[in-house]
């Protein structure tokens, strides 16, 4: 039986953890409604590319650039596994390096050679354990505030250049994409070869399409399309993560703060009941010390 | 004039979007102005003014540091590496990122990296002179 006093200490300290969930709950509040904007506001510019693309991938017809039809090998795949600086949010960072690691064991289990690159600290701790020989390096973002485009550009141009480089054929990447502030869906999105989505979807025109004219011409342009769609759908991946790693956090501790008040509660009713059963016992001593005499 | 409908989207930011009257972009073969029922056509931008005129004498004017531009039947497209509305550019901040890239010049020690700062020179210049002053 727990002393008054170490019911009174236990109490404290839960409620002072709760104080700290709830700040926590409310900062990822705010944060995530920064990071979902900056994410919505990313969307136009992923999805004109994208269109733009599916528009010029449909009128190359010989394969085209490596990037878009890959070096005709399957043999060493490049995993970049984006994840958050930080714990303390649910289940997130853990989900995506499931997803990664169901792959790897995938990949390994058809006798392919897997490297992998970390973005974010947190992926990296946890593939780390197992996975420590194939990791080739880890990008930390804990510098960088906001995400901006000149972040992912440059993860990009280091994916594009090991690419050149045939340190590996395909390259997929890992991240959460934001569905809600209760639902972030693990995603395993391939960058090299791009997949382009077909045209089929696309509202069609009426009427004979007039032909494109490019300027300079359409393989410099796709030339350049390519590696900054590669940048593109980094920097996409990373907003997502930032609003999902925001939504989880804030559902997390919104769970834990409930928690806490439950324990609160529980932990209360027990220190009251035993204050009380100590104070009828010291009556009980007291009256029956007089009725003895 | 008739009127089509014009995007320019950065990967940070939606900036623009709505009916105009014309468009003059920077295409990398030189600058091309866009009317209702253009031609499709598909170029690489460099970095310059987009000048877009909105109807009843409405212009406004965004730098772009290169990008893509589209052009088809659903309207005109630019994707921009970097757009920023001419009337939020700081003159001051211009001139010492020119400052900067003259030295990034001149202690550059591989003619990659002279390249690659005398580009940015040159989009610098480029849009030093279009706030003009």
């Amino acid at each position: 039986m727990p002393s008054l006093k170490d019911l009174r200490n236990r109490i404290s300290s839960v409620k002072a953890t709760q104080k700290i969930t709830k700040a926590m709950q409310m900062v990822a509040a705010a944060k995530l409604r920064r990071a979902q904007s900056a994410a919505e506001a990313a969307r136009p510019y992923a999805e004109r590319m994208e269109s733009v693309l599916a528009n010029l991938a449909s009128s190359v017809t010989a394969g085209g650039p490596p990037l878009l039809a890959g070096n005709g090998k399957d043999e060493t795949h490049l995993l970049v596994v984006a994840t958050a600086e930080r714990g303390l949010c649910g289940a997130f960072n853990s989900s995506i390096v499931r997803l990664a690691r169901e792959h790897i064991a995938r990949l390994q289990d058809q006798g392919k050679t897997v490297k992998i690159l970390c973005v974010g600290k947190k992926g990296f701790e946890q593939l780390r354990r197992q996975y420590e020989r194939n990791i080739i390096e880890v990008i930390e973002l804990r510098g960088v505030k906001q995400i901006g485009f000149d972040t992912a550009d440059e993860i990009g141009k280091k994916i594009i250049r090991m690419f050149e480089e045939a340190d590996f054929d395909v390259a997929t990447l890992f991240f959460s994409r934001f569905k809600s502030v209760i639902a972030q869906i693990p995603t395993a999105q391939q960058l090299i070869p791009a997949q382009i989505p077909s045209n089929e979807n696309a509202p069609a025109v009426e009427g004979p399409q007039a032909s494109y004219e490019y300027e300079p011409g359409q393989d410099e342009i796709l030339s350049t399309l390519l590696p900054r769609n590669i940048s593109v759908q980094v920097f996409r991946a990373l907003l997502e993560n930032a609003a999902s790693e925001q939504g989880a956090r804030m559902s997390a501790m919104d769970n834990a703060t409930r928690n806490a008040g439950d324990m609160i509660k529980k932990q209360t009713t027990i220190y009251n009941r035993s204050r009380q059963a100590m104070i009828t016992k010291e009556l009980i001593e007291i009256i029956s010390g007089a009725e003895a005499l | 004039m008739a009127a089509f409908h014009f995007e320019l989207v950065s990967p940070e930011k939606h900036l623009f979007s709505g009916e105009v009257e014309s468009v003059v972009a920077p295409g990398a073969d030189g600058q091309f102005t866009v009317l209702k029922d253009h031609a499709p056509v598909m170029t690489t931008l460099k970095a310059g003014v987009v000048t877009v005129s909105g109807g009843e004498g409405k212009v406004e004017k965004l730098f772009v540091r290169g990008g893509f531009a589209d052009v088809n039947a659903s309207g005109f497209t630019i994707l921009a590496e970097q757009a920023i509305p001419l009337s939020e550019i700081d003159v001051a901040k211009v001139d010492a990122d020119i400052r900067n890239a003259r030295e990034d010049i001149s202690d550059a020690k591989s003619d990659d990296a002279r390249l690659a700062a005398s580009d940015k020179l040159a989009q610098l210049q480029e849009l030093r002179a279009a706030i003009g002053g």
